[in-house]
């Protein structure tokens, strides 16, 4: 029996610290995401909303509850072997890019590739083709303090999907950018989940942002509150 | 693996020039601090060794007076009598040589030199562990006559001869013509820091009788017997010498006997102490280096974590993590340790020419500061990584 779903989180929950300072940030999420989603994550702070997208990412396991990706189950892998997931599926993009200082672009690019072993000249050529798709060729040797932010997290985005990852994981990618470079990220998210079949997760908080992505799933108190298809971009 | 790790701490390296380089300072000035300063101390102390065996062992410098106390220039001089006595009396004094020294200028041709003129016999050469490079030393027929003959040291060659051989020349002293018949083979400073060889040798009575005027002696030096115990000939030596110059019972000596293997010993133990405390002196500054690469390493702890953070989110491995700071931290120590190394064997060999000591290599403090240095900066390179390494990536990616 195949699961049609890429990712399913079933009853999931999460609790941080201990007895009486024990906190629930997740109370229970039940999750599907089909392969080729693009998927925003809203709600308030507080909401659960990071909490989730950190389980999601392999970053960090339940508390209680599973989580199935592509039928593997998450929650019972070592770190080492969650790690290796990362590695092989997953690519992240962060809020604060969380480049390498004083590193050039290509080699930020190539970093993923340099952990999965490799010919050099095939790891070149691929961070470089990357640096192309995201709109920087002729930035490869730029180091991260000569870029702006928004090409900053075009370098990371580029980071993301050299690795042709299964699913993108998309942390407030905006959250430090002007409305006008938040719109031209957005474009380029949107065109690889269009373009690639690239699944999108996205944790945001500004409706506008949200509004790029097929699916909207609202977070509420460590609960989905609601979950709806956006009828406007699908 | 292997390979792409060390690629990833050699571009960690490269990116973070300043560190690195910083690291590799403390290292290097730690490290050659050290070595420069135990390499010169034992040069030192072989220097002085070397010239305390040079000195003659197994020797007994008996002089009149005492060190201390007032007096002791009232003490008489020694006789020719005194010097039989010991040389009859004590049966393992192997050489006696009486020593009377005068200071004076010799003069050949248009040279002049000033050095001073040594009275004494032929045991002289053998107790003071002389050889002769060229010529002969005195035969007994000329000791006794005091005939005018001379054996010059190496120093009064260069200045009167200009390095020529001198043996069937004359030298002139003061009012008198001197034959040279020897060359005395050159033996450096004394373990006093004088020059040995600045000296010409003439049988005693020929200084007595021209240069002083008058029949005293002094000191004396015995050579003893190998194997023999120094201080019980020290002990025969003192009681002959208070027999026959009257002390009473309860009297102190008027004369002192000098061992030279205590002189040997008090110099030696001198500069090993001032060798360990150079040693120790440099050692805080290998400290301080170390100190110094620590501070670099925490300071940089908080981007070195996000770094980390960033390296396990995009699926590197913690053990690939720690291999990577590991190489990192191994590549700058052992290379601040060998420029450490080659930088003090260039400023010691410089230093030791500098000084007049033998330059010796020290395997042993080579490699112990080499490996401190190697330890300080991979406790301080790698500790502080594997704690970051072994936080969430959310964690590491978060730390301020």
């Amino acid at each position: 029996m195949s699961d049609p779903a890429l990712i399913r989180l079933s009853a999931v929950t999460k609790t941080y610290g201990q007895g009486q300072v024990a906190f629930q940030a997740l109370k229970g999420i039940d999750l599907a995401i089909e392969a080729g989603d693009f998927v925003a994550i809203m709600g308030p702070s507080g909401s659960g909303k990071s909490t989730a997208m950190n389980i999601l990412g392999c970053l960090d396991i339940p508390t209680s509850g599973s989580y199935e990706f592509q039928g593997v189950r998450v929650e019972q892998l070592a770190r080492d072997q969650r790690a290796l997931l990362r590695r092989h599926y997953l690519g992240f993009v962060f809020q604060g890019f969380n480049l390498l200082a004083r590193t050039t672009a290509l080699e930020n690019v190539e970093l993923p590739l340099v952990y999965r072993g490799g010919a050099a000249p095939a790891r070149h050529a691929a961070a470089r083709a990357a640096l192309a798709q995201v709109g920087l060729a002729g930035w490869e040797d730029h180091t991260p303090g000569e870029l702006s932010g928004g090409q900053q997290q075009r370098v990371a985005i580029a980071r993301a999907i050299v690795t042709r990852p299964a699913v993108l994981l998309a942390d407030e990618p905006t959250g430090n950018l002007d409305s006008h470079t938040s719109h031209e990220i957005m474009e380029l998210i949107s065109a690889f989940n269009r373009d690639h079949g690239l699944t999108v997760l996205m944790v945001t908080h500004e409706a506008d942002i949200a509004a790029c992505a097929r699916r909207i799933v609202r977070f509420a108190d460590g609960r989905v509150d609601t979950d709806h298809r956006n009828g406007g971009t699908a | 693996m292997w390979w792409n790790t060390i690629l990833l701490a050699l571009r960690a390296i490269r990116r973070n020039l300043l560190r690195s380089f910083l690291t590799v300072l403390g290292i290097v000035i730690g490290v050659a601090a050290v070595i420069t300063m135990v390499t010169l101390g034992n040069g030192a102390t072989r220097s002085v060794s070397d010239q305390i065996a040079s000195m003659g062992s197994n020797m007994l410098i008996v002089m009149p007076g005492q060190r201390f106390g007032p007096g002791s220039g009232g003490a008489p001089p020694f006789r020719a009598a005194d010097v039989e006595a010991i040389r009859n009396q004590i049966a393992s004094a192997r050489w006696v040589a009486p020593v009377v020294n005068r200071g004076s200028a010799a003069v050949y041709q248009a040279s002049n030199w000033s050095t001073v003129i040594t009275g004494s016999n032929s045991d002289y050469f053998e107790a003071g562990n002389w050889k002769i490079a060229a010529g002969r030393g005195f035969t007994e027929a000329e000791e006794r006559a005091g005939k005018a003959v001379c054996v010059i040291g190496a120093t009064v060659q260069q200045k009167l001869f200009g390095g020529q051989n001198p043996v069937g020349s004359q030298v002139r002293i003061r009012q008198f013509a001197c034959e040279v018949i020897g060359l005395l083979q050159g033996k450096g400073q004394s373990a006093m820091g004088s020059d040995q060889d600045d000296t010409i040798v003439m049988p005693l009575r020929t200084v007595q009788r021209r240069l002083t005027g008058n029949q005293n002696i002094g000191r004396v030096i015995v050579s003893v017997q190998p194997g023999i115990s120094i201080d019980g000939v020290r002990q025969q030596v003192t009681l002959l010498m208070r027999e026959r110059r009257n002390i009473g019972l309860n009297e102190d000596d008027d004369f002192q006997v000098l061992d030279t293997r205590q002189i040997a010993e008090t110099l030696t133990s001198t500069t090993r102490i001032l060798t360990m405390l150079l040693g120790a002196v440099a050692a805080v500054s290998l400290l301080v280096g170390g100190i110094g690469i620590m501070n670099i390493m925490l300071v940089s702890v908080t981007e070195r974590t996000r770094e980390i953070g960033i390296r396990l989110a995009i699926g590197a491995l913690e053990r690939e993590v720690l291999l990577q700071f590991l190489i990192e931290a191994v590549v700058l120590s052992a290379l601040g340790g060998l420029v450490g190394i080659a930088l003090a064997t260039g400023m010691s060999i410089a230093l030791a020419g500098a000084m007049k000591v033998p330059w010796l290599f020290d395997p042993m403090i080579n490699l112990a500061s080499f490996l401190f240095a190697a330890a300080i900066g991979v406790i301080f390179g790698f500790f502080p990584a594997r704690r970051a390494a072994g936080l969430n990536p959310i964690d590491a990616l978060r730390h301020e």
